[in-house]
Parts: structure tokens; sequence; C-alpha cells
């Protein structure tokens, strides 16, 4: 009665992560481990990760920390020797892709991220006794924007954002009273919108009603370098933001 | 023969027999001929991709938007200015489609964020490759007429440093690339100059030599020379791959070269001299922050200190101890150019520092190395080695000239034709193979390649290469209005008394003035205009921190009060913003209540207390110094200047702009002023 077009609307997310990751699992497009004369001389049945996940890079290039995951057996202990065969979508290579684990039962590989900005999932995958055992990671790209971003962040934001401290940069989020969010915080900004973003940035916690402990940037920060900011705060929130997308009407 | 001649004659007769026969031949072949063109185009790569783009888009809820956009046939960005005739958008349809964000198929993709614009700027300025071509291959990957092809995207950032000399804040891999060639020496063998002709200039101290058996013996030189990393893993020297001899005989010829120079070694009277406080040793070292130059190998085998000087984790095992007490004395005497302060310690301190300093050895090291007495021939070889291998080019020797273009230019290294570049089995063949090659393994090259091995990580190898492809002919070739021009260090030098105690004090180290020095410490070009002269005078002779989170800090020197009181004046008197009228000062009439709403709008508006200490009981924000007895160290007039627009009096400073009103900064002004430390808290003006 409203109305006699009837509107579909279609949603789209812009997400990359999610496509890559679809693509890597549907295998049409993701690269692996070439044949090589490996061969197992034990085999697990569990992996697990222990370090170099959840990092962020710069697309195009190797990730500060090596990939190490760990084969295990039924009763929990390291298995050395096991073959590991690590996957990627398009673009991303590994430096070994194939690799026995070692004494300790772990198996390190760098990992070179592909030339996307976006999430990428990897997969550790452990042929096993009988069935095969695999693990995904998640490792993040930042492209020009966002890094130029994470840089901003560096310098303006962490300081208090990062809880983190380091000698050459102790945080100051233990000595406010309201305490800031994490850009990692994803669960509270990614229900955030870029507006809301942007003028926090801009005016200060008060022109959302928060705390005035964050002050205004919009005299110091150009609108690049805030789109950059909350280019970078989407990137590396965890869990991932998924953008609501762009609503497209059709008759 | 026959039957050949027999089925020719047959086949002409069928084609041609009669003229209507004829006739339709004909017409039928020049039909044919005419389709050519047509078809080569319909079946050419670009057409199809074309025809993909449209069946990508078809089914996409703004298809009427990107087909509306969708312009057919070849596309081109032409801009003769750039030297740039870019196809590249013929088939990469979606570069500027924002809605085609979630597209992660190629040759459609969205092109992410960047500063400039497609059409300002074309592709291949950035991004190599053949921007005439129009096909997959012959854009990518073609090598013809000396153009390179697509460079990875992990270089991507030589693109911007074709224009830009600059460091951006969006390029740290250049810029590091750029400090690294700079700081390791590169330029000292390699000139690398920018495309407005200016020079690189190298920033790295390699001592001289020339006086080098005062400080060391011929058993340490051997043994750096042997291998650096091993005295010092953070040292830029580069390993040279000597075998024993050779390094036995550069030894021999650097010992026997060496000048003894008067003041270089210190008679260690042990009556007269003060005798070393054994237990201050560490605490001094801590107080004078040496750290804060210095760095030193922890337990764990991290380095922890700073990289303006040389690390000190063996300095036992190098230095004799008569020249590191005369060193510690007056560095200027054996070195006039160091970077290093003269802190007019006492006698006591520089036996208490010896002492300590001596004990940071490690016996292992060097052990065994005993050369025989150097015969002349010896010394002979070893001063054609060090002449062979450009030693000269960083080092002062004597009797060595210092090499010229001693190695090859690298000016335009990133336009390097190929075709001239013979790769290694193995090796990626291409430019930034070729060049990361070179840098990670130079004497793999040949036995003849002089290129010491250096020490880098894959990310500093990425970081030169990127640097050095930057170095292109196009970028001579850009229009001057495009470059932006790198700011190099001035030479400015203050003049008279004052001007000779900052160069002893070694204050541009670390601070920087009018446009020279370091960046560890604050700018000082307007520190007369900010600080006020009891303060300043009183901070000289023991510097307070001031900002407790930094590890880095302003070292004590042992300045006569004549000398405290010479720079005092100079800095008050000198280093004064021309924007800054002390008479013009915020209202001096301060009364209660305008502190009160300064103290206000401090705590409520502005939020100060997030990062600054105005009160030590509550507060406890340090990321800005403390503001506990800011008004007995600012002035009233720089302090209200600095709350208008913090930027305008330190660009670069992380505080922000808050856009403070004038009445508001008054206030503010008034409070700040108020604070006065313990003792004058709240104390009338």
């Amino acid at each position: 009665m409203m109305s006699r077009l009837t509107e579909r609307v279609m949603f789209r997310s812009a997400e990359l992560g999610a496509l890559l990751a679809l693509a890597a699992l549907a295998g049409c497009k993701h690269s692996g481990p070439p044949v090589t004369g490996l061969k197992a001389v034990a085999a697990g049945t569990t992996i697990v990760e222990s370090s170099g996940g959840h990092q962020v890079g710069v697309i195009g290039t190797t990730l500060k920390d090596p990939l190490v995951v760990q084969v295990n057996n039924d009763q929990g202990t390291a298995v050395p020797g096991a073959l590991v065969e690590f996957y990627g979508p398009a673009g991303v290579t590994f430096d070994p892709a194939t690799i026995l684990t070692d004494s300790s039962g772990q198996a390190t590989t760098s990992v070179t991220l592909g030339t996307i900005a976006g999430h990428y999932q990897l997969s550790a995958i452990t042929p096993g006794k009988s069935k095969p055992a695999s693990l995904d990671v998640v490792e993040t790209a930042l492209g020009y924007q966002q890094r130029l971003g994470s840089i901003l962040a560096d310098k303006y934001c962490n300081r208090c954002h990062d809880p983190e401290s380091s000698p050459e940069r102790v945080s100051n989020y233990d000595n406010l009273e309201v305490k800031p969010h994490a850009f990692t915080d994803g669960t509270t900004l990614n229900k955030m919108s870029e507006a809301d973003l942007t003028a926090i940035i801009l005016h200060g916690g008060p022109a959302l009603s928060r705390s005035a402990l964050m002050p205004p940037y919009g005299n110091t920060l150009n609108a690049s370098d805030v789109r950059a900011l909350v280019a970078y705060i989407r990137a590396v929130a965890d869990p991932q933001y998924e953008p609501a997308g762009t609503v497209y009407a059709r008759r | 023969m026959q039957f050949i001649r027999k089925r020719l004659s047959s086949g002409w007769h069928t084609l041609f027999g009669d003229p209507v026969r004829a006739f339709g031949v004909v017409s039928v072949a020049l039909l044919l001929a005419l389709a050519i063109a047509p078809a080569k185009e319909h079946f050419s790569q670009w057409h199809s991709y074309q025809r993909h783009y449209l069946a990508m888009i078809h089914d996409r809820g703004d298809a009427v938007s990107l087909r509306r956009r969708f312009q057919p046939g070849i596309h081109q960005i032409w801009l003769p200015d750039l030297n740039v005739t870019d196809r590249c958008t013929t088939c990469h349809l979606g570069l500027n489609e924002a809605s085609l964000a979630d597209v992660t198929q190629q040759p459609f993709r969205k092109h992410p964020v960047v500063p400039h614009s497609l059409d300002g700027f074309g592709c291949v300025i950035c991004h190599g490759g053949q921007g005439a071509a129009t096909t997959v291959a012959e854009a990518h990957q073609s090598e013809r007429a000396g153009e390179q092809p697509i460079l990875p995207v992990r270089y991507i950032e030589s693109g911007c440093g074709q224009c830009h000399q600059n460091a951006l804040p969006g390029t740290p891999q250049l810029n590091l690339g750029r400090t690294m060639l700079a700081r390791y020496g590169c330029v000292h063998c390699h000139t690398i100059a920018r495309p407005d002709g200016t020079k690189l200039v190298a920033t790295d101290h390699p001592p001289s030599l020339m006086h080098i058996a005062d400080k060391t013996t011929s058993e340490w030189i051997f043994s750096w020379l042997k291998d650096p990393q091993a005295y010092a893993a953070s040292t830029t020297m580069p390993d040279y791959k000597l075998s024993d001899t050779d390094a036995s005989d550069i030894s021999a010829y650097l010992v026997s070269s060496s000048t003894p120079q008067a003041g270089d070694t210190a008679t260690r009277n042990t009556k007269s001299a003060a005798p070393a406080d054994s237990s201050a040793g560490p605490s001094l070292y801590g107080e004078s922050f040496c750290s804060s130059c210095h760095a030193v190998q922890n337990a764990a085998g991290n380095l922890v200190g700073g990289d303006v000087g040389p690390e000190l984790t063996r300095i036992g095992n190098k230095v004799k101890p008569e020249w590191l007490a005369a060193w510690l004395d007056n560095p200027r005497t054996y070195d006039a150019t160091t970077p290093m302060p003269h802190y007019r310690f006492t006698p006591q301190q520089v036996a208490t520092l010896v002492e300590y300093l001596q004990s940071k050895s490690d016996s292992d090291y060097g052990s065994g190395v005993h050369p025989n007495l150097a015969t002349s021939v010896q010394i002979a070889h070893g001063r054609k080695l060090i002449v062979e291998l450009g030693c000269a080019a960083c080092h002062g020797i004597n009797g060595v000239q210092k090499p010229e273009n001693f190695a090859p230019e690298l000016s335009t290294i990133g336009s390097k034709p190929l075709a001239q570049i013979v790769f290694l089995p193995g090796m990626e063949p291409s430019l930034p193979g070729y060049i990361g090659a070179k840098i990670r393994q130079p004497r793999a090259f040949g036995t003849s390649v002089k290129m010491p091995q250096f020490t880098l990580t894959p990310a500093q190898t990425d970081a030169m290469t990127t640097a050095l492809l930057a170095q292109t002919n196009r970028a001579r070739s850009m229009p001057d209005s495009l470059r932006v021009a790198a700011t190099p260090d001035t030479n400015y030098q203050p003049a008279g008394h004052a001007g000779k105690l900052i160069t002893e004090l070694a204050c541009f180290s670390c601070h920087r003035v009018n446009g020279r020095g370091g960046d560890m410490a604050p700018d000082l070009t307007w520190e007369g205009s900010a600080v006020q002269r009891q303060w300043l005078t009183e901070f000289l002779h023991n510097p307070n921190t001031l900002r407790p989170s930094l590890i880095r800090r302003m070292p004590r020197f042992n300045l006569s009060d004549s000398d405290n009181k010479e720079l005092t004046d100079y800095i008050l008197a000198v280093y004064e913003s021309p924007s800054i009228d002390q008479d013009l000062a915020p209202s001096t009439a301060r009364a209660a209540e305008i502190v009160e709403h300064g103290r206000q709008l401090f705590y409520s508006r502005y939020a100060c207390q997030s990062c600054h200490i105005a009160d030590i009981k509550t507060d406890k924000g340090y990321i800005g110094p403390t503001l506990t007895q800011v008004g007995s160290r600012l002035t009233a007039a720089w302090t209200y200047a600095w709350l208008r627009n913090p930027q305008a009096m330190r660009p670069g400073t992380t505080e922000p702009n808050q856009n403070i009103s004038d009445d508001d900064a008054q206030a503010l002004t008034a409070f700040l002023m108020s604070l006065r430390g313990p003792g004058g808290h709240g104390a009338k003006l």
C-alpha cells in the first residue's frame, strides 16, 4: 500500500578478510606448499599456536615475528619430526611452506603478507595419524592509509590508549580515571559509527558526552589524518570490524 | 612435377575460371581482409577484460551507475609534463570506483586510498611497468627499452621518494632507508645525489685513526677487523672478510703510522691523582646519562641505551686506561668533532669512570691473538690493502689520501637497465632483487668486489633498497614544481665564548637549534623566550628531570659559575622568538579569582591533568612535563603563546592545539604561573 515499488535491499559486506577466507576455504585461489621431499617421521593429533598469530603487518612485507605452531599427540606432548604444511590466501608466501617439527615439536615459518589490506586467515595442517589436524590463525595487513593511521596513533594516541608499557614509552593508561578504549577493542569500537569516531577525534570526548580527558585534535590533525586513524582503528579491531556496507535500492 | 602443375591449374580454374567466379572469390577475400582489424580488437586481451568487467558489475546493486561510468575502448592518462602515457585504466576499470571496495578480483580492484589522484599522476610513476602497453605481459613484465617491470608492492614507497626528498609521515620504510644510507657510511664511498643535485650527506662519525695507537692495541685492531660484530653487535662497521694475514698487516700499518698527540694519554700517577671510588662507578655512569648515547648489552643479551656513541659492552678490551682517562677529561683533545660532550669531570670522577668502564670486558674476547712484531714488508702490505679497500674513504689515516668517488655513483641506480646487470644464479632477476642481493651479499658477486659485508635485518635491507630505487632518471626529469626538497641540517654555529661552550658540551648532539642538531631533546631555538633566568641557571647546574617517564635525560656538567652565566645569558638573549614579546605578556594582575578560574579550566574544560601533573597529590598524567613548578620555570608570555598554539611554538609537538580562547588562555596562564613548587605553591606574585 505504502509503495508499489518493492525495494530489495542488498547488504554488501566489504569485508575483505571474509572473502579471502572464503576463497581459501573453497580452495580456489590459495598459495600453499610445493611438493617437497620432506617425509614425516612422526605424527601428532592436534596442532596449536605457539606464537606469531594476530600480528599487524604491512601489505607485501614479511611479518616481524615468525609464525610458530606446535604439534601435539593425544597426551598433549609435543611431537618432533611431524610434517606441517602452511596455507594462506593468494599472495601470502611462507618460508618454508612445508617443514618438519623440531626437537621441541615446533614448526617455524616466516610469513609474507599479500598485497591487499585486510585480514589473512592462514592455516597450518599436519597429516596426523588417522585424519589431518589443522589450525587457523589470522594476521592483519595494513595498507598505506591504515599504516599512516598506525604511525599517527603511535605519536598521538597510544600513550593513553595502549595499556602496554615499554621502557621507551611508558603507558599513561593506568593514570587515567576513565579508562580509554584500546584500539583493538572491537567489541566497543565496532559499534561506533565512522562519524562518531571522527567527531570524538576532532572535538574530544565531551563531543559525545564522554571523558574530557580525551582532548580534541581538530586543530592538530587534518581531515586525511583523521580518516587514516579511523581506517587504522577499523583494521586492528578484534573482533573484526564488519562494515554495514552500502545499501542499494533495486526496482 | 607434371602432377603439381596440373593441380595448380585446376585450382586456378576452380577459383578464377570465369569472371563471375573470380569476382566472388576476390570479394570474399576482401571482406576477410577488412574483418581483420575489428576481429583483432574483439579478441584482444583488454577487450576481454572489459567484457568481464561488465559481466562482474551486471549483478551488483549499483550496476546502473557503474555501467554509466564505464567507457568502452582504450583509456589513456596522458601527462606530457611527467612523461606519462598510461593505458593501465583500460583493464584496471575499478580503480576509482569507491563501491568496488569488496572486489578482490584483479584487474578490477579499487585503488587503496593514497594522497594523490590517478588522473594527476598516472600509474607507472609509482608502480613501474610499461604504461603504454595494452597486453598484460607487455605492461607488467616487459623490459623493453631499458624500462623496468612492475615494482613489487613492498618497495612501493620508492615511488614517493622520486619527488619527496623530505621525510614523509606515511613512508617510514623510505625514510629509514635514506637514514641508513647516510648512517651506515654508504655515502662515504658511493655518491648519491638527489634530483636537484644536492648530495646525501653521511651522518655517522667514523673515527680518525691518525692517533689510534694512543687509544688501543694492535691486538684489538686485529680482532676488530676480523669480526667487528663480535666486539660490538650494534656497530655500523662492516665485515671485510679479511684473512688473518691481511688483518694483522692492516693493524700493523695503522699502529706504525699512528702519531702520538699531546694530551691523548693521561699519565696516571696514583699518588697525585684522586683515587677511584669503586662503589660509585655504576651510579656515576647512570647519573651522567652515558646510556642516553651509549648502549651496553645486558645479561639477557639485549642492547640497552642509545646509538649515538659506540657500544660499551666490551670497552675494557679495547681502550688503554690512560687514553680513556684523557678522553673523559676532554674528548676534544683526541677528536675535535666528536659528538661526546666535555663533561668537566673531577679527577676523581674520571678515575672512577675509568675503573668502571675498564671492568666492562670479556676475558674471552681476542684471547689467543699474539701478532708477531710487524716487519716493514707487512706494514707496506697493510698500506696497500688500506688503499685497495678504501678504508680512508671513512677514516682519517696517516699517509693515505681520502679516495674520491671510490665506489660507483648510485644517483640513478633506480633506472639501471636490466640488460646491464649480471644476475647470479638463484637471484630474483629484477632490479630490486639485484639491489637487495648486492646489499645482503656483496661478495657473492665475485672475489674482486671490495664492498664489505654489512649486518642488516631483512627489513633494513628492504628499506635501503626502497631508498635506492627512488633514485631514478624519471625523478630528474620531473618538473621543479613537483619537487619537495629535503631539509638538511643547516651549518648554524653559535658565536663567541658561548658558542665555544655549546660546541664543547656538544649540545647539538641532542638538541636542535636553528635547524641543526639532534632530536633526542627539545628544540632550543626559542628557549630564550620560554624559560626564566633563575630556573635556567639552576637547571644548567643540576638538571632535574621534567618528564619522569623518560629514560634519556640531560646529563649534569660540572660547569663553572662563569661558564654557566655565559651560557644562560647567551640562551636568553639569542634564542628568542620574534613572535613573543615579554612586555606584552598577559595582564600581570593575577587576582585570586582568575587563578581559580584557570584552575577550573585546567581540570575540567581542558582536562590537562590527563597528560600533566599540576598537583603531585591528585594528578597522575606524565606524558607532558610536570607542571608543579612551571610558574618559576616558564615565562608568562611563552606559556600564553604555547597554550594558544603549541605547534606554532614547537612544530611537531604532541600536545594538541585545543583552540583555547584568549580569555581562557589568560586564566590558564595565571593559574600555571601560580604553580611555584612545593615551597612556593600558591604564593603571591
